[in-house]
């Protein structure tokens, strides 16, 4: 256990957990444990972990963007409006659109934050409303349906790009697989991808290294933001109806998801890979309790509550157990050169 | 102070604000007949009873920003207190005592919070964020999808009657409440410690204050307002759903960070915070008159909030470029 790092095993327990998840209900719901289960939840995860990572490199520089939803929900209903009317672009414009549109909205709010220097909460807080109203305005109040859309774009969601028998695998969930593990290498592997943690676990020590805070916290809004962007996409494709209330709430699911993922909200440590397991457990609950019996449907707000905060108070109280034993293995590492020292 | 001093003040600023809002809403703001509709009694009353319950949330949420922390679980303690009210009188509770559990409920919402900031140290905007999503599931488990109404008529009357003369209970309670809230933030020996906490929590704590037992009360505290004006709202309504006050903690946060209250702890006044609250009421309200819609209300409030931020950085960044310009000369 001794060289096993704490994002590991964060990692590692969150597995152990989901693990337990589906064996409970595989046990309480009768025929759980299916194709269906897998294809719906996967598709539904796709769309949330892509926010999802977004937001984990936000927190990551000690900030958090509240306006996520309505970015997915205003670059939705822009990009839709845009098809409705020139049914002929190309797809992959459309979809460079969006992720432009999505990083556009991630750099409004990263200026603010990072060269105006206002905090991230009020910015977002402040463009969640915005962005929003902005959706409003352009809509006035209109609606985009299915029909008015073109066939690719709302055959994409349920296009597989693999099909084992019953079990298939969407594109979307390819391509959300996809940035979890580019995001990841880079996370973990790349210089500019250390400077995340390093901005959030000491800015003080991240600026003597030298690192430019601004442009790294911009660079994470931005990022946030494209990837919000293309989460839009996916949402237009998947529902096809956007109405002004598109991806309310995705904001605290995106949050929900980091937190239980194991990011810590103080900024500096966490992985996108737990955030991808987080996602997933948090969308498996929510669709599992809707189908357990012996819980009504209205449950599934008071569960999720009461897990993320179990999963954060589990964190910290594991994390702090960790410290304190690494503190004490240091003692002990120290103690014989101290006593060689005394005796000479 | 000098008068020149508090002028030059943020709550100069805000209340230069609200007498340009005033006038502007006063003089534009005309039916078809030209007949001006901002400054009637009727339209004043209505402007303050269409948010009373937020702004008297307002109020405690300037203790706990002051205090360092946020609470995001306001509004969902004001849902679940109404759904509470809702629920225990349907099953035959009489209506005060359904009131009297309801308000024990935001006091234990309050104490759970404060439970977990307080005594395992995690961060109250984590906090209150789980919290914020699970007692908003309890109020849904409560009432799940039907909305509750028949309340009796006292009830009633109590949310949309006039108690003392037009005025309805709840714009007597934000009254009180703020000439309360302003004595014991800025004239009492434990609003000198809310401060104190919230500038430097450390130096607090090596000072001897009981960090802990403040960071409760205000908890508690907000709980139980929250809880309070949960109640006041199901009266006003006459009726109550599961997504009662839903959003309701965005709108509170905006009108105390926009009162000039820091983010970080430390500073802002509850004059700050009233002067805010009298701003967004006659933005809203002369929007509403100009029938700018609700979406787009919150736009411009989000703006607000931006540049409400922003406008005292600016000027301590002048103050001190001015400053260095005048070097030398003694201040």
């Amino acid at each position: 256990m001794g060289n096993v790092s704490p994002t590991t095993l964060r990692v590692l327990a969150l597995l152990a957990v989901f693990a337990l998840t589906v064996a409970f209900f595989s046990t309480q719901i009768d025929s759980y444990l299916n194709a269906r289960l897998f294809n719906r939840t996967s598709t539904s995860v796709a769309i949330i972990a892509l926010i999802a990572v977004g937001q984990a490199f936000v927190v990551l520089t000690r900030n958090i963007d509240l306006s996520v939803g309505s970015t997915v929900g205003c670059v939705a209903y822009l990009v839709g409006g845009l098809v409705a009317q020139y049914p002929d672009i190309q797809p992959l414009l459309l979809v460079a659109l969006a992720i432009g549109a999505g990083a556009l909205f991630g750099a409004v709010n990263g200026v603010l934050v990072a060269y105006v220097g206002l905090p991230s909460i009020i910015v977002t807080l402040a463009t969640l409303a915005i962005f929003r109203s902005i959706l409003v305005q352009f809509s006035t109040g209109g609606s985009i349906t299915t029909d008015r859309l073109p066939d690719w774009l709302t055959g994409f969601a349920q296009a597989n790009a693999i099909q084992i028998g019953e079990l298939q695998v969407r594109w979307m969930v390819v391509i959300t697989l996809v940035v979890v593990l580019v995001a990841h290498v880079y996370l973990t592997r790349f210089r500019s991808g250390r400077q995340f943690f390093a901005v959030g676990s000491n800015p003080d020590a991240a600026r003597f290294a030298g690192i430019s805070m601004a442009r790294t916290i911009l660079v994470a809004f931005v990022l946030c933001g494209a990837l919000a962007g293309l989460a839009g996409f996916m949402f237009l494709s998947r529902f096809g109806n956007i109405t002004v209330v598109a991806g309310l709430g995705f904001e605290l699911k995106s949050i929900g998801a980091v937190v239980v993922g194991g990011v810590n909200i103080f900024g500096g440590s966490g992985s996108v890979i737990g955030v991808l397991i987080g996602a997933t457990l948090i969308d498996l609950i929510d669709t599992s309790l809707v189908r357990w019996e012996v819980v009504s449907e209205f449950w599934r707000e008071a569960v999720l509550g009461f897990l993320i905060l179990g999963a954060v108070v589990l964190d910290t109280l594991l994390t702090r157990r960790l410290m304190r034993r690494k503190i004490a293995a240091a003692e002990a590492a120290r103690s014989p050169a101290l006593q060689k020292e005394a005796a000479a | 102070m000098t008068l020149r001093a508090r002028l030059a003040s943020y709550e100069g600023f805000l209340c230069a604000v609200l007498l340009a809002l005033l006038v502007v809403n006063t003089l534009v703001l005309r039916d078809q007949s030209g007949v001006p509709m901002f400054l009637t009694s009727d339209n004043l009353i209505n402007m303050f009873q269409l948010s009373a319950e937020k702004i008297i949330v307002a109020l405690v949420m300037t203790f706990v920003i002051i205090n360092g922390e946020i609470d995001l679980s306001v509004a969902s303690i004001m849902g679940l207190a109404a759904c509470a009210f809702g629920w225990f009188f349907q099953q035959g509770v009489p209506a005060p005592v359904a009131i009297g559990l309801s308000l024990l409920i935001g006091l234990a919402c309050g104490a759970f919070n404060a439970l977990f900031i307080v005594r395992l140290g995690i961060p109250s905007l984590v906090v209150t964020l789980a919290t914020m999503i699970a007692f908003r599931g309890i109020a849904r488990i409560l009432v799940e999808d039907r909305g509750i109404t028949d309340f009796p008529d006292w009830f009633d009357r109590l949310g949309q009657a006039g108690l003392i003369g037009p005025f309805p209970l709840a714009m007597v309670i934000f009254a009180f409440g703020a000439v309360f809230a302003w004595v014991v933030l800025e004239r009492s020996a434990f609003g000198r410690k809310v401060y104190f906490i919230g500038s430097n929590r450390a130096v607090a704590d090596y000072s001897g204050i009981d960090v802990g037992r403040i960071k409760t009360v205000i908890f508690v505290a907000s709980g139980l307002v929250s809880a309070l004006a949960g109640v006041l709202y199901a009266a006003r309504l006459g009726a109550i759903r599961g997504d009662a006050a839903l959003g309701f903690e965005l709108d509170v946060i905006t009108m105390v960070l926009l009162g000039g209250i820091s983010i970080f702890g430390g500073s802002g006044t509850m004059v700050g915070t009233v002067l805010a609250i009298l701003i967004v009421l006659a933005l809203r309200n002369g929007m509403g008159l100009a029938n700018i819609t609700g979406h787009i209300q919150t736009g411009v409030l989000g703006i607000l909030l931006i540049l409400s931020v922003m406008v005292p950085m600016i000027r301590d960044r002048l103050t001190r470029l001015f400053q260095r310009g005048a070097h030398g000369t003694p201040d």
